[in-house]
């Protein structure tokens, strides 16, 4: 099962990457952008076929290993191989 | 006196740290691979700088869970004293036995200068050979050193005297911070004053060949109080 873990910066954490790209879009004459925030995303394929199981098991390796907890905050996705 | 480093793949500031100890203590310090669940029985455990694993994930995460980093976490707890630099304070952070984060540098530079730096004893064992206010030229070298941690945090910091090392002005200069960290931490303690991470390198300022020797000072300082 492919599971998406989207990470970006928690409220507040300031990300110099996403304000130099967006002075960069302003400077490109893209008014209109009023912000830009960066962050990443880590696919993994975890061999599990119950989406309840394969979610909660990817929380624990977010918690353990792929997020810092203290200035990201995760979101975990799910697409059905079948779909 | 035993001082263990423990070295990734990636580290390299591994062999400065171990020429600096041999030099200050006249014994060679016991080299741990991160692979080893051995880590002996060492009265100062030196995290060094580098790169662990490329930097890949996040700086110090991955390193932060090998074997050898569980038994340095279960040392702390025991009361052990360990001390991180650079890489090596970004692998504490992520081991959990320091507060807060590290994140790229606000100017999104890497950094390599030497800064000045203001010490706070706060009365902590591992800065025991310190003097408050104690005033030390060490350098930087770094791209994720920008102290961060949320406002409750850093007044939980602020009130334990978990501060150890400051960034000040050298000559009155407005850019004394090189990171942008948040109240200018350049090294913080952990709450039992027992463990230390710094992101400036002393093993890089150990004679007047390079630039001064504030690095020997503030590594025997450290060394000689965890023999205490």
């Amino acid at each position: 099962m492919k599971v998406t873990v989207t990470i970006s910066l928690k409220p507040g954490v300031l990300d110099p990457q996403g304000r130099a790209i967006e002075n960069s879009l302003l400077s490109l004459g893209y008014q209109d952008v009023a912000g830009v925030s960066t962050g990443k995303q880590i696919i993994l394929d975890i061999n599990e076929d119950d989406e309840a199981r394969a979610i909660q098991k990817c929380a624990k390796m977010c918690e353990t290993l792929l997020v810092n907890t203290v200035i990201e905050d995760y979101e975990i996705t799910v697409e059905r191989e079948d779909a | 006196m035993n001082v263990a480093v423990i070295t990734f793949p990636g580290s390299n500031c591994d062999r400065d740290i171990i020429t600096a100890v041999t030099d200050i203590t006249g014994k060679a310090p016991s080299l741990i691979w991160h692979k080893d669940r051995d880590i002996g029985s060492p009265d100062l455990v030196l995290v060094p700088g580098g790169f662990s694993f490329g930097d890949y994930l996040r700086c110090g995460a991955i390193a932060a869970q090998s074997p050898a980093m569980d038994e340095v976490f279960e040392f702390a707890r025991r009361g052990g004293m360990v001390m991180g630099i650079c890489n090596g304070f970004q692998i504490l952070i992520e081991t959990g036995l320091l507060p807060g984060a590290l994140i790229r540098n606000k100017g999104l530079k890497f950094v390599c200068r030497n800064t000045a730096l203001n010490t706070h004893q706060s009365g902590k064992p591992i800065m025991a050979g310190l003097e408050d206010g104690q005033k030390l030229i060490i350098p930087v070298a770094h791209n994720e050193g920008q102290f961060y941690a949320d406002d409750d945090t850093l007044k939980k910091i602020e009130d334990n005297g978990q501060i150890a090392f400051t960034y000040t002005p050298m000559n009155g200069e407005a850019d004394y911070n090189p990171n942008g960290a948040a109240l200018d931490i350049a090294g913080i303690t952990s709450e039992n004053g027992r463990v230390l991470g710094l992101m400036p390198h002393p093993e890089r300022m150990m004679s007047a060949a390079v630039g001064g020797s504030d690095g020997r000072i503030m590594l025997r300082a450290i060394i000689e109080a965890s023999q205490s």
